[in-house]
């Protein structure tokens, strides 16, 4: 059973509207992909796919996950079983504070991984001392701890408490959806800090980006370029910076021939 | 003998969890039980039976003339259904109220330890009143508050020791012909509490009154009178559940606060009851110069509830809150809300109400903010949320606003939103389940209104709205 996440042919429609179109990737635990694209062009419609969102519909192709197909899974099966979303647009969920909700996800985590291995609930001091050392790592203030759930946060707020709840969760897959959009430098900094944080051998990366600069900071395995709801390129870390350097509108002149097909 | 009928298992999604932890019940070994329906004989026994003065029979006989003269509300939900003829007014499960758990009857006692409150009155609370069916069975505050002069009776000992307290405020907040119930009660009333508060005492912990219906048919009419003299301040929580039955009670009680100068009063519900309990409930405070009187009312349980704690703000200064939460599940009809009435200047309310509809249950919000001409410098801000769980629940808003007054600063709002799938899949994505989803979004929605509970009120609601939202979804 490999650790990796296998994308075959995969064919997304939403609202009976075909958004992707026929994808192949391979990520493996350790490695940074990063997906590119112009707007439009089906990346999130992917990030919310691999997490199950209900309005996104596989028509065709299959999704594994360490050889399992994860298609009939719900969201939170997938959640319990490693593979995390962090959002472009999280939900501000009031009256629910930050510390209360990542106990319960943590919680929930664990005991899908207690089935496999010897795991328990999460004591309260032990919860306590791993949010507060994460959120150093993040630099949030600790009275988020007590705060509303993205109730009332900036843009770079919620971004990093998407990044917080990753660093909580540690889960072996992660879908970062334009986790850099809306961050100033400094936000973008601490946040791309967090995840390489997290990096290791133990920890596949799908990154979602419009913009090579998070990658400055992030650095890949390998650029996927994401156009029409195909791949359009794909390629070593230099393609992000080709991409910089020319746009996307090149890529839309290439010939069906000359295409990549992941990897 | 009380039976069990097995086709109530279908009352409610969550009937089997609510009859597990709250629906069992006792076999009945009354000491008195009178013959079901209402006339004036029952009336006359009553009194009798509590030996009372005849200022009090002559109000009761006189409420019940009120009674069989008003006819029923058309409005709020549906009362037509209530057979007033097949319902017990009257149940005297034991002789006296004690004072010491040990001597309360066996079986009364098990049924109050399976409800956690002796070991609560041990842990948290300043002074407990049980009532079970039509009369207290235990009452008991601490010494020390004794010693204050705190007076914790249930309302039959208060009147028994103190007549003329009781004569001065009894019926003079909410008089029998306020409306029918409020007649109702004053004609068959039994059991409630009387709290008075001396000058200055503040009761740090809350008091507590738990009310246990437990035959079939039961009525149970209790009264509570609060009395909070200058300055003092005393916290008020009643809790109350009852077995499933497929035929219905009805639980109709009035409580009348009367806040002095400068004393503040918190009155907090939990109202649990079985979803074959009518709930018509009439509650009312007067606050006068500087006083503050706070409801939290939460409403979970009941076939119908009509409820609208009132505050009467006469004294310059005065201030009123109300906080609401109501959950309405399957065959539930929740009809509350509040009124705000501000008689004198530079009073100040605040009414928030949050409700939850579920499986077609109905939530209602009726509420009054009323401003007398002259009472200047009014402020009061009244906002209503509703939230709905699904396609077959309803909501409803009925917010009366009468201001008199030019000089006052009035604020409303009120927002209904569906659960939505966003938020679910958000939820979701880190690992719950679509129904730990969905509790988690109903708990922090009712959380502004929580967190104003002692802790361990607040950790029994959230343990309730869990019970309410179990097996709803999935």
């Amino acid at each position: 059973m490999a650790d990796e996440l296998s994308i075959r042919n995969l064919h997304v429609q939403v609202e009976g509207k075909e958004i992707l179109k026929g994808l192949d990737l391979i990520v493996r635990h350790g490695e940074v992909h990063a997906i590119m694209g112009p707007n439009g062009s089906g990346k999130s419609t992917l990030a919310n796919t691999l997490a199950g969102h209900p309005k996104y519909v596989v028509t065709d192709g299959e999704i594994l996950y360490k050889g399992e197909s994860v298609l009939a899974w719900k969201p939170d099966e997938r959640a319990r079983r490693g593979i995390f979303l962090a959002f472009q647009y999280p939900m501000a969920i009031p009256g629910v504070t930050v510390a209360n909700f990542l106990r319960t996800a943590l919680n929930a985590r664990r005991k899908a991984v207690g089935s496999n291995g010897a795991a328990k609930a999460v004591s309260i001091p032990e919860f306590r001392k791993l949010m507060l050392q994460r959120m150093e790592m993040l630099k949030l203030d600790p009275t988020f701890a007590a705060r509303y759930l993205n109730d009332g946060f900036s843009g770079g707020e919620k971004k990093r408490v998407e990044i917080l709840q990753m660093a909580v969760l540690n889960p072996e897959m992660a879908i970062l959806d334009e986790t850099d959009s809306g961050l100033d430098i400094d936000a973008l900094r601490i946040v791309s800090e967090g995840v390489n944080a997290l990096r290791g051998p133990q920890l596949g990366v799908l990154l979602i980006t419009h913009y090579q600069r998070i990658l400055n900071y992030i650095k890949p395995d390998f650029v996927h370029v994401l156009v029409n709801g195909k791949f359009a390129i794909s390629g070593g870390p230099e393609l992000a910076l080709q991409l910089e350097e020319k746009g996307y509108d090149w890529l839309k002149e290439i010939s069906p021939e000359e295409m990549g097909t992941g990897k | 003998m009380a039976e069990f009928d097995k086709s109530s298992f279908d009352i409610g999604a969550s009937g089997s969890l609510y009859k597990e932890k709250y629906g069992f019940y006792d076999p009945e070994k009354y000491v008195f039980k009178a013959k079901k329906g209402l006339n004036r004989e029952i009336v006359e026994e009553i009194s009798w039976m509590k030996n009372e003065p005849e200022w009090m029979r002559k109000f009761r006989m006189r409420a019940l003339e009120i009674f069989f003269k008003k006819p029923l509300p058309q409005w709020g939900g549906n009362l037509n259904d209530i057979d007033f003829d097949d319902i017990y007014y009257f149940l005297r499960a034991t002789d006296k109220a004690e004072r010491s758990w040990e001597e309360v009857p066996k079986d009364i006692k098990n049924t109050f330890d399976r409800l956690g409150i002796p070991e609560a009155e041990k842990k948290f609370l300043a002074g407990v009143g049980a009532q079970y069916e039509s009369e207290v069975v235990y009452h008991n505050i601490q010494e020390s508050l004794r010693k204050q002069g705190v007076i914790f009776l249930s309302m039959d000992q208060g009147l028994a020791e103190h007549p003329d307290l009781v004569k001065k405020y009894f019926g003079t907040i909410i008089p029998a012909a306020d409306n029918k119930f409020a007649a109702l009660n004053s004609a068959v009333w039994s059991g409630g509490s009387f709290i008075y508060v001396p000058p200055g005492i503040h009761v740090d912990m809350p008091l507590q009154a738990y009310f246990r219906i437990n035959a079939k048919n039961m009525g149970q009419f209790e009264r509570t009178l609060i009395i909070a003299d200058e300055g003092s301040y005393v916290h008020y929580v009643e809790g109350c559940t009852a077995p499933i039955y497929t035929s219905d009670s009805l639980h109709s009680a009035v409580v009348e606060i009367i806040v002095q100068k400068g004393a503040r009063v918190r009155y907090t519900t939990i109202q649990n009851w079985s979803t074959n309990v009518y709930n018509l409930v009439t509650k009312r405070a007067l606050a006068q110069e500087d006083a503050t009187m706070e409801w939290v009312d939460c409403n979970l349980g009941s076939k119908l509830t009509m409820k609208y704690p009132s505050i009467y703000m006469m004294g310059k200064g005065a201030h009123g809150e109300i906080l609401s939460v109501a959950f309405a599940g399957k065959g539930q009809h929740q009809d509350a809300g509040g009124k705000v009435v501000h008689g004198a200047p530079y009073t100040t309310s605040t009414v928030s109400s949050k409700s939850i509809s579920k499986d077609g249950g109905r939530t209602s919000y009726r509420g009054l903010l009323k401003v007398y001409p002259g009472a200047e410098g009014v402020k009061s801000n009244v906002r209503c949320d509703a939230l709905l769980l699904d396609e077959a629940s309803r909501s409803d808003t009925y917010p009366y606003i009468e201001v008199d007054e030019d000089n006052v600063t009035i604020g409303h709002e009120a927002s209904v939103s569906k659960i939505g799938e966003e938020q679910l899949f958000y939820l979701m994505s880190r690992g719950l389940t679509e129904a730990e989803a969905s509790t988690m979004i109903v708990s922090g929605f009712i959380e502004p209104i929580v967190k104003e509970l002692p802790m361990e009120f607040a950790v029994e609601m959230n343990r309730l709205i869990q019970l309410q939202m179990e097996g709803s979804v999935g």
